[in-house]
């Protein structure tokens, strides 16, 4: 903090030169912290456990005891079976982090690696908090924060107290509707991906088509799916699917026109038939750029849904967002936010999961 | 001793040294006049094989040697069904050659083994492929042991070395039970200590199952020490320049017998190659028709 006010004083140019040193030397240092310097790897486990935890505690303490200088109120909700008010909620949310992570410190006690890996998250952690804290009195004690727009986190746990069960409800409409666009994408993506690939006439006729529309941002259609589908649901879906069947298509044709001839001649002096070739040398050649082009549909359907959501759709956390901003409700945005935050990175953790199964014979191979 | 007597001798010891066409036997594979030629991006013609004509009897370890862009590995593709004569007949055992065929295995210079497949799922593949694997399942096992192999079955081929994975793709096409077992450069990316190690698994191999076998190298070394004849070609157009017999008591890379092939075959490949294409000129034309010759060569 001190740091940050001296260096305030210096000429702009001079500061960024210094800072941007001061960065360079800090990743150069931060691998080799991790790895190698003996006075953290020396330093209790116990102790990291309660550095990890830290954080937490400090924001709650925060909370508790911070005088509440700006005049905010806090209605009180239902959480589950819970009667409570946001700022309730929050503290009760600190609690739980620091509990979790506590417990988490105890159970990758028993491997070294975990171990070093907890070790390894700690500051991170402890940083989470305190920025918590300072989210806190900067949004709430003292509202030095513009409002509505920039509501602290006791308001934020407000949106899941007050309007918890809408947002689950609008959750599991984008959840729904991303299901059903992505994997039928996915699918498609990977059935026209494998035929452009290995037709030579497929190839010649659908792949400049897919070339020419695949730059095409999946919104732009959302006019005409809007009239031509029964339902605003299925023009969702209908984007999503073209969302997700263009850039799966385009990297699995790439990854089956570039098998390697030889392997698929060695295939063939072992008997194997076209078909099998196709099957058992192409397809597996092509899961790697399948993935790759999986994760690309992710993101632009991640994009696609929101946005389609927030023009024409009756539910989904585009939606919500929409609806929250015409009546200036900043708080209730900023928890659809979160909630898009953790939904869309459990989704794609579940990729990555899937992804580690099926190459798993990469490993060692790449980086 | 005449030269037919010697060649008694070597069949009766296991060597069999043909320089003729023994009376009464069949040969197993026969090329006639086969031609073969490559059209190059510029639309010149590369003559890659030029009325080859070549019979190989049962049970013969036949190497081939020449420089790069004589057509050996033409010829090999050829036999192995990869790709098509101009004109010109192969057949093996009286049966034409058309399209591949595990009786006829192929063993790839080296990076053909399925990268997302296992040791064991590698040598599996012929005998799923032609949906027999189940009443072959204990043979995997034998040929990885026969390479010695055992503890690497659930090994990704880049976590083995490049000799292993040259025993793995030898026993790959191997459970195939081939006729014909064709050699294209096998040890040619192996130092030498582990191609000298190959080299006599191959052997042992080749006694074993008294298998035909045709190796094309540009080792001259190799080609004396594990063929029992050595067929010399020359590029451009690439054609069979001379067969060599090769009628070694024993298998001793440093004997004056094995000195004396090596001078020999040396002489010959060296000879006819600075007599016929001076030059730069022969390394350009050569490096051309490699470049044309095969699609396995030019990933290389």
């Amino acid at each position: 903090m001190s740091s940050l006010i001296t260096d305030l004083t210096v000429p702009p140019a001079v500061r960024a030169t210094r800072l941007t040193t001061r960065e360079a030397a800090d990743a150069h240092g931060t691998r080799r912290r991790s790895a190698e310097n003996p006075r953290i790897a020396t330093v209790p486990y116990p102790m990291t456990i309660v550095f990890t935890v830290a954080g937490f505690i400090i924001a709650e303490l925060v909370s508790l005891s911070f005088p509440q200088i700006a005049h905010v109120s806090f209605p009180q909700g239902q959480l589950w079976i819970f009667l409570l008010t946001g700022q309730e909620a929050y503290r009760a949310l600190l609690v739980n982090l620091a509990v979790v992570y506590a417990i988490a410190g105890i159970v990758d006690l028993h491997a070294a690696d975990k171990r070093e890996y907890y070790r390894s998250r700690a500051p991170f952690r402890f940083a989470m908090g305190v920025a918590l804290a300072l989210w806190d009195i900067a949004g709430t004690k003292l509202q030095t924060l513009p409002q509505p727009f920039f509501p602290g986190p006791a308001k934020v746990m407000e949106a899941f107290v007050t309007d918890g069960g809408y947002i689950v409800l609008n959750t599991l409409y984008s959840t729904r509707l991303f299901i059903a666009g992505f994997i039928v994408g996915v699918v498609l993506g990977v059935v026209t991906g494998v035929l452009i690939g290995w037709f030579d006439k497929a190839y010649y006729w659908v792949f400049p088509v897919l070339k020419i529309t695949g730059v095409i941002p999946p919104v732009a259609w959302m006019p005409f799916a809007l009239t031509l589908m029964p339902t605003p649901f299925a023009a969702a879906v209908f984007l999503l699917v073209i969302a997700s069947w263009f850039p799966v298509a385009f990297l699995t044709a790439q990854g089956i026109k570039g098998t390697p001839k030889m392997l698929v001649e060695a295939a063939r002096t072992l008997g194997a038939s076209t078909p099998y070739i196709l099957f058992h040398v192409a397809i597996p050649n092509a899961t790697p750029s399948i993935f790759t082009g999986i994760g690309m549909a992710n993101s632009l359907s991640f994009l696609t849904l929101v946005i389609s959501e927030m023009m024409g759709q009756p539910g989904g956390l585009g939606y919500y967002i929409d609806q929250a901003k015409a009546w200036s409700s900043y708080y209730k945005i900023l928890a659809a936010i979160v909630v898009m935050a953790i939904l869309f990175s459990l989704i794609m953790k579940i990729i990555e999961v899937v992804r580690g199964r099926v190459l798993r014979w990469q490993k060692g191979l790449v980086r | 001793m005449s030269d037919t007597e010697l060649d008694h001798l070597a069949v009766a010891s296991g060597r069999q040294t043909l320089a003729d066409v023994p009376a009464g036997v069949n040969p197993e594979l026969s090329i006639e006049h086969v031609s073969r030629e490559f059209t190059a991006p510029d639309g010149s013609v590369v003559h890659a094989l030029s009325d080859v004509s070549l019979s190989i009897y049962p049970g013969e370890l036949v190497s081939i040697i020449g420089p790069s862009g004589c057509g050996k590995t033409t010829l090999l593709r050829l036999i192995a069904g990869l790709d098509h004569p101009q004109s010109g007949t192969l057949s093996l055992a009286g049966e034409p050659i058309e399209g591949s065929n595990p009786k006829r295995g192929y063993v790839f210079q080296q990076g053909s083994l399925f990268p997302w497949l296992t040791v064991e799922e590698n040598i599996a593949f012929g005998l799923k492929a032609q949906g027999i694997y189940k009443e072959h399942k204990a043979d995997v096992a034998r040929y990885i042991e026969m390479v010695g192999l055992h503890g690497f079955e659930q090994a990704y081929p880049h976590q083995i070395s490049g000799g292993m994975a040259q025993r793995v793709a030898i026993v790959r096409a191997l459970i195939d039970h081939p006729d014909v077992l064709l050699l294209d450069e096998p040890m040619g990316a192996l130092d030498s200590f582990t191609r000298a190690d190959l080299q006599d698994r191959l052997l042992d191999i080749w006694e074993q199952y008294h298998m035909t076998m045709i190796l094309v190298t540009h080792d001259v070394d190799e080609a004396i020490y594990l063929g029992s004849r050595v067929v010399i070609m020359t590029p451009r157009p690439g054609r069979i320049k001379e067969i060599v017999p090769i009628n070694l008591d024993a298998r001793d890379r440093v004997s004056d017998e094995f000195a004396a092939y090596r001078k020999q075959l040396l002489t010959k490949l060296h000879f006819d190659a600075h007599e016929e294409h001076a030059g730069d000129a022969f390394v350009g034309d050569a490096q051309e028709l490699l470049a044309n010759e095969t699609p396995a060569d030019k990933e290389d």
